[in-house]
């Protein structure tokens, strides 16, 4: 299949591009390890709080970080692609005969690789802070992290590709991250929310994706909530690519 | 390969663009009519705005038409772009890669998205690297390149997968004088050496002149004249023969106006200028006319326009004095 072909070639042309500067790959980091240092150890007292979810803090607080990253991490990559159309670099791929489709999945493999690698670091070093969870666990949590990966990262190409301008994304992404971020239970468990908050926060997908998370890394396997999230970051990850690949021919061909 | 002998490379139908804007429908193409042969050069001459890229766009499939059809190397536009695709390269005027990549990454990613195996796609790469003085820039990185080569490789990234076809917008804008002759010996090449068909814009009098066989003047989104660059030369203005005739100057106009082939005579401070149609058949006879009527020429010139003289007539102004109206098309 030729698109497959032309993905993995601007994919790992990509990932060359990424690898000459991988201060940005290790930057991104920085801001989850520092939550994990600075915020992590705020959540230990909370531990016996009525509605605080079972397991340690730290097994409540990284599936949290590790959704974070997910999202902050790839949110932003239609930056890169308003650069690369600065540049002619896309304009120069859409005179190929290249699948169009292709030339948005190249990139959006790229950018999945990469968080996989920052996830798989940041659950390192959580390690050495006190984290304990089963494999299977950590290896769903990585599932679910690439999953919502692909699909904040098609939606961002998708954002950067229509709007063209940083200014526009940059705003268009202000106004998404916030809600998103208060409304998920990524910092603090939404368990703990009153019932109103609570209910807001069902309506928001990520917020399914954060409880299967938690689930996958206390191990509990029997719950639901991992099929649940899984189910959320799937669905998200499927629509993200449908609106990408739907804006990469609309405003490429 | 599509496209053979007598069938034009690119022929135009009618072909047009409109923009919708705040301020209402711009026509940036108003339905063009032209063809290019094979292993032609033909090229685009006009100011900013005039059209040019945007027919070009619309030619490699960028931009979709909103009137009219073409056939581009024997694929119809609309009908099967990606077979136009195939069989083209496509320069864009504003640069085509990542200053982070190295020149042989995009060369080769570019050849493989034609469809190309590594290997064949490696070959090429440093075939055509060779062909325009870029051999030993394979592992550098782009952006530490010149202004010189990095035109170079963006020439080379649209000829990579060896096109019989390749529209070239403005391939040589910012380029310094010597820059400028080499990329031309490049582009002539292409078509003596490899057989290739060149579509190319230019806003530049002396570009359009030294690379191409046939010009199209587009000025508003219409073409206004089309023709070899002799032919736009003396078909507009004619060329002018400059008798230096001293006080004799009144009576040679009397001798020389009226002739056969002569336009126009104008006596002019110790000459005649004579406007005739060609000027290297024209200037003999008038010279014996001279002659014969006993005027003594003490000397004889003959002045070529050059094509902005060529554009003014034509357009009523200069290809130099035009605003900036549109640069790159919002798309």
């Amino acid at each position: 299949m030729s698109a497959w072909r032309e993905a993995r070639l601007v994919f790992r042309q990509q990932l060359r591009l990424s690898w000459r500067q991988p201060v940005w790959a290790v930057l991104a980091l920085i801001q989850p390890l520092l939550y994990l240092a600075l915020f992590g150890p705020l959540l230990r007292p909370l531990t016996h709080t009525p509605g605080f979810p079972p397991g340690s803090s730290w097994s409540v607080f990284v599936p949290g970080l590790l959704i974070q990253l997910a999202m902050f991490g790839t949110m932003f990559v239609g930056f890169g692609l308003i650069a690369e159309m600065r540049y002619g670099v896309v304009e120069r791929m859409r005179v190929t005969p290249a699948s169009r489709m292709a030339l948005l999945m190249g990139r959006v493999m790229r950018d999945a690789v990469v968080l996989v690698g920052q996830a798989v670091l940041l659950i390192a070093i959580a390690t050495v802070f006190g984290l304990r969870a089963p494999l299977l666990g950590l290896a769903a949590v990585l599932v679910i992290v690439l999953l919502l990966g692909i699909s904040l990262s098609s939606f961002s190409y998708a954002a950067g590709l229509k709007l063209r301008s940083e200014d526009a994304l940059a705003q268009l992404l202000n106004s998404l991250a916030v809600p998103l971020l208060l409304r998920s239970g990524i910092l603090l468990p939404m368990s703990l929310a009153p019932r109103w908050l609570y209910l807001l926060s069902r309506l928001n997908p990520f917020s399914h994706v954060v409880d299967g998370a938690r689930a996958a890394v206390r191990g509990d396997f029997g719950s639901g909530s991992i099929a649940v999230g899984f189910i959320a970051a799937l669905g998200l990850a499927i629509a993200g690519v449908a609106v990408g690949t739907r804006t990469f021919h609309r405003e490429t061909n | 390969m599509a496209a053979q002998t007598n069938q034009p490379m690119v022929e135009a139908r009618g072909l047009g663009r409109t923009f919708r804007t705040r301020t209402g429908d711009v026509e940036a193409v108003a339905g063009v009519d032209f063809a290019v042969q094979a292993r032609e050069v033909v090229g685009f001459l006009g100011p900013n705005g005039a059209g040019k890229t945007t027919t070009q766009r619309m030619l490699s499939t960028l931009l979709a038409p909103t009137s009219g059809e073409a056939t581009v190397a024997g694929c119809d536009l609309r009908r099967n772009p990606v077979g136009v695709r195939r069989r083209i390269g496509y320069v864009a005027q504003g640069g085509s890669t990542n200053p982070n990549a190295l020149c042989d990454e995009e060369l080769v990613l570019q050849a493989q998205l034609y469809g190309l195996g590594a290997e064949e796609a490696g070959r090429r790469a440093a075939d055509i690297c060779a062909r325009l003085d870029l051999a030993d820039l394979g592992a550098r990185q782009i952006k530490t390149l010149s202004g010189g080569q990095r035109r170079r490789l963006d020439v080379a990234l649209g000829l990579v997968h060896g096109p019989g076809l390749v529209f070239l917008d403005e391939p040589s804008t910012g380029l310094d004088p010597q820059s400028r002759a080499n990329l031309w010996t490049h582009i002539r090449g292409l078509r003596d050496e490899l057989g290739t068909t060149v579509f190319l814009t230019t806003h530049y009098l002396d570009e359009a002149d030294a690379l191409c066989d046939r010009i199209l003047i587009i000025d508003h989104g219409r073409i206004v004249a089309e023709g070899t660059p002799d032919q736009l030369k003396r078909r507009i203005s004619g060329d002018l023969v400059i008798f230096t005739v001293g006080p004799e100057a009144e009576r040679a106009r009397g001798v020389l106006a009226g002739r056969p082939g002569v336009r126009e005579a104008v006596p002019h401070d110790g000459t005649v200028r004579v406007t005739v149609e060609r000027g290297e058949e024209g200037a003999l006879p008038l010279m014996r006319a001279l002659d014969a009527a006993g005027i003594p020429v003490a000397s004889m010139q003959i002045a070529r326009p050059t094509l902005d003289d060529v554009f003014l007539t034509l357009t009523g102004h200069s290809l130099r004095d035009q605003p900036a109206a549109e640069g790159r098309r919002p798309s």
